[in-house]
């Protein structure tokens, strides 16, 4: 059925649909409709689940996480400080390898407060060992909903699902929201391998020595490594299901491209809307969506960009002292390839400044006008 | 009284009550690696005894990180998570959902944590848990400092108390804070206090715990021989003076208003009985007692006078049991 609903919803009906069976959420701007609407799914009967009203994002993540433990399929939905203060949660989430789902809209870091989008708060959790996902428009936050609990469930780490704040969350678009017979053939309900079960006395999270601790994170590195190759199975079997494929890249006429635009998030969709108008205009400019940011998609990403002479990299994050994430992400990623693509690293947008068709005109323009960056961070619309 | 008298006292009380109330079932393991004389493994021993087999231990970092043995071991024969240090009342509620989600609705779900874990660094999850009156039974054994780090003080620890970071020349200068006052505040459906002098009471009460539906708090006074500088042998003897000296009084608050004295102790045994056998008060002189013994005496007639009990009822009172 196909409705017009903000990205916070196109969440709410995906966790309907996946059927969890415990939520736990603190309220914070702009996710809040997130848990609204899931509180009312609870209340009135149509999703049987447990929500848990607690009194901080901490104690949102440490109640999924004993949900998750316990052997139940559990959510959560939060943004920017609220995810700063799960910090040290998501480290048990993904060291417990609990298939955890949780929903971040993007939302700068204060000070001064700010509620509008950046990435900077999901970038800054990118060691703790949770996959991953950005999202281009609320068809797709519903989409890495159901796909997000498939792909925890198989290689057991959780997955953050992020979309930008307002740009997305709270922006209408038609969604089509499946049928739940057909979701449940596709996500069939969650058996935990191991979990708290009275009469099997186990020990869960107890110290653990050195001599066993190396093995307990390589095994975390391992499937963070299978996690490509099942996003790409899990993305291919809901297109078969759904009509709609995914990969963990994406590329957009990309065929014969000098110059390709690489983003994330819904600067995508404007991209795509430049890239389309350049293209008719007989210029070689391509896009390459990043999907999947955890774990990173090497592969693919120098595959996508091997005959491409630039590649102009749009950050609506920071890391103080470096730049643009994606940015760093990317060279990282090509290092030691034959025939790189001189890499631009733009940094746009911060504390959701609007970035228009114009902004990502402006930088195809620069990166076509230069043989290299001018300077280490290429500052866009910034007053200096 | 000597102490000797008190603790022989003590012995024959103990083997008279106990006998027949302390479940044989043994769901804790000698392996574990607490120190000698300490008082948390022998309160979980209890516990474990008055709820059985359908249990899930939730461990709040603490001294019972390290007590309950490391991977691969376990030194509790029922499922044992270790948590973070915040998350006591949080972990808890995901965990009772979770088991519920998957039918398991009458298993009990124990959340152990220290004073640290519960006065200070865990109080935020634990009041919103317990106000949203989540299924559990939480037990603070309370050994009055941060005591797996190193003997730091907490706001649990007594007023005059030496610790590492209340030296003896700037001891603590607060009282102790009142926690199970704060539970009550709650209005949960049960609040006690309990020591491992007397098993009978503190297993009648986890048994009365996993009875009541919704938020049950246990506080167990729990003596640490390092950090109170106390022999590690008289542990039980410091548990039994501590409610003999009215210093940790044996009650139960139900609902938040009905206050029960479970061990009216026969005679008032004056508190430096009690602190004369730790070295963490042995700084304190005269006047530093006298005013620790007043404060008891006055914290104890507010008791009584919570629990309803007036000079026409108070010998009545004196030979009541919890029920």
């Amino acid at each position: 059925m196909e409705k017009v609903i903000m990205g916070n919803h196109a969440v709410s009906y995906g966790v309907q649909l996946a059927r969890a069976q415990v939520i736990a959420a603190y309220p914070i701007t702009p996710q809040t409709q997130v848990v609204e609407i899931l509180s009312e799914f609870c209340a009135n009967g149509t999703l049987k689940a447990t929500f848990i009203k607690v009194e901080s994002e901490h104690s949102a993540m440490a109640a999924v996480v004993g949900a998750s433990i316990a052997g139940a399929r559990a959510f959560t939905a939060t943004s920017s400080h609220g995810l700063a203060l799960m910090h040290e949660v998501l480290h048990w989430a993904s060291g417990g390898r609990l298939p955890i789902v949780m929903a971040n809209v993007n939302r700068a870091l204060g000070p001064g407060w700010n509620v509008w989008t950046e990435q900077t708060d999901s970038l800054a959790q990118r060691d703790t060992g949770w996959m991953q996902f950005y999202c281009e428009t609320n068809q797709e936050a519903l989409d890495m909903v159901l796909q997000g609990f498939k792909i925890a469930e198989t290689v057991l780490l959780p997955v953050m699902l992020v979309l930008d704040a307002f740009v997305l969350s709270h922006t209408e678009e038609p969604v089509d929201v499946p049928d739940q017979e057909t979701v449940d053939r596709f996500l069939p309900p969650y058996e935990a391998r191991y979990k708290l079960q009275p009469g099997d006395p186990r020990s869960f999270y107890g110290l653990v020595a050195p001599e066993h601790w190396m093995e307990l994170r390589y095994k975390m590195q391992k499937a963070m490594e299978e996690a490509v190759a099942v996003t790409q199975q899990v993305g291919a079997e809901f297109g078969q299901v759904f009509g709609r494929a995914y990969d963990v890249v994406e590329k957009y006429r990309m065929d014969d491209a000098d110059l390709a635009l690489v983003t994330s998030g819904s600067i995508v969709g404007t991209s795509r809307e430049v890239v389309d108008e350049l293209r008719d205009k007989g210029q070689k400019v391509g896009l390459l969506k990043i999907r999947m940011f955890r774990p990173f998609p090497v592969a693919a990403v120098r595959e996508a960009l091997a005959g491409v002479k630039k590649a102009a990299v749009v950050d609506r994050n920071i890391s103080y002292g470096v730049g643009g994430i994606f940015a760093a992400e990317l060279k990282s990623a090509l290092y030691g390839t034959p025939h790189q693509p001189t890499v631009f690293p733009f940094i746009i947008g911060l504390g959701g400044r609007d970035v228009t068709p114009q902004s990502i005109r402006d930088i195809v323009a620069y990166a076509q006008e230069h043989d290299a960056p001018a300077e280490e961070i290429i500052w866009m619309e910034v007053k200096r | 009284m000597s102490n000797y008298q008190v603790l022989s006292e003590a012995r024959g009380q103990v083997l008279s009550e106990a006998r027949g109330q302390v479940p044989d079932q043994e769901l804790m393991s000698p392996g574990h690696v607490a120190c000698p004389g300490c008082g948390a493994p022998m309160a979980v021993r209890y516990a474990l005894k008055a709820l059985g087999e359908n249990t899930v231990l939730i461990v709040v970092a603490s001294c019972w990180s390290i007590i309950a043995g490391p991977f691969p071991y376990t030194a509790v024969q029922v499922p044992l998570l270790h948590t973070l240090f915040a998350t006591g009342g949080s972990v808890a509620s995901g965990v009772k959902a979770g088991l519920e989600a998957r039918g398991l609705k009458d298993t009990t779900v124990l959340t152990l944590a220290g004073d640290g874990g519960t006065f200070d660094i865990g109080i935020q999850a634990l009041s919103a848990a317990v106000e949203r009156n989540e299924d559990f039974i939480y037990m603070c054994y309370d050994n009055e400092a941060y005591m797996n780090t190193g003997i730091q003080r907490s706001s649990a620890t007594p007023w005059g108390a030496w610790t590492t970071t209340t030296p003896v020349k700037h001891p603590k200068e607060q009282p102790k804070k009142d926690m199970v006052a704060i539970m009550a505040a709650h209005r949960i459906p049960y609040t006690a206090t309990a020591t491992v002098a007397y098993p009978e009471d503190l297993i009648r009460k986890v048994q009365k715990a996993k009875g009541i539906r919704g938020s049950k708090f246990i506080h167990v006074l729990s003596p640490c021989p390092s950090g109170w500088k106390s022999e590690p042998a008289q542990s039980v003897l410091l548990s039994r003076l501590a409610v003999q000296t009215r210093i940790f009084p044996l009650y139960e608050v139900e609902h938040g208003e009905k206050y029960t004295i479970n061990v009216w102790p026969k005679e008032r045994v004056p508190v430096t009985e009690y602190m004369k056998l730790q070295g963490r008060f042995a700084h304190l002189g005269p006047e530093a007692l006298a005013q620790i013994q007043e404060n008891v005496d006055r914290e104890w007639e507010k008791l009584v006078a919570k629990a309803g009990v007036t000079h026409l009822n108070r010998e009545d009172a004196k030979n009541a049991k919890g029920t």
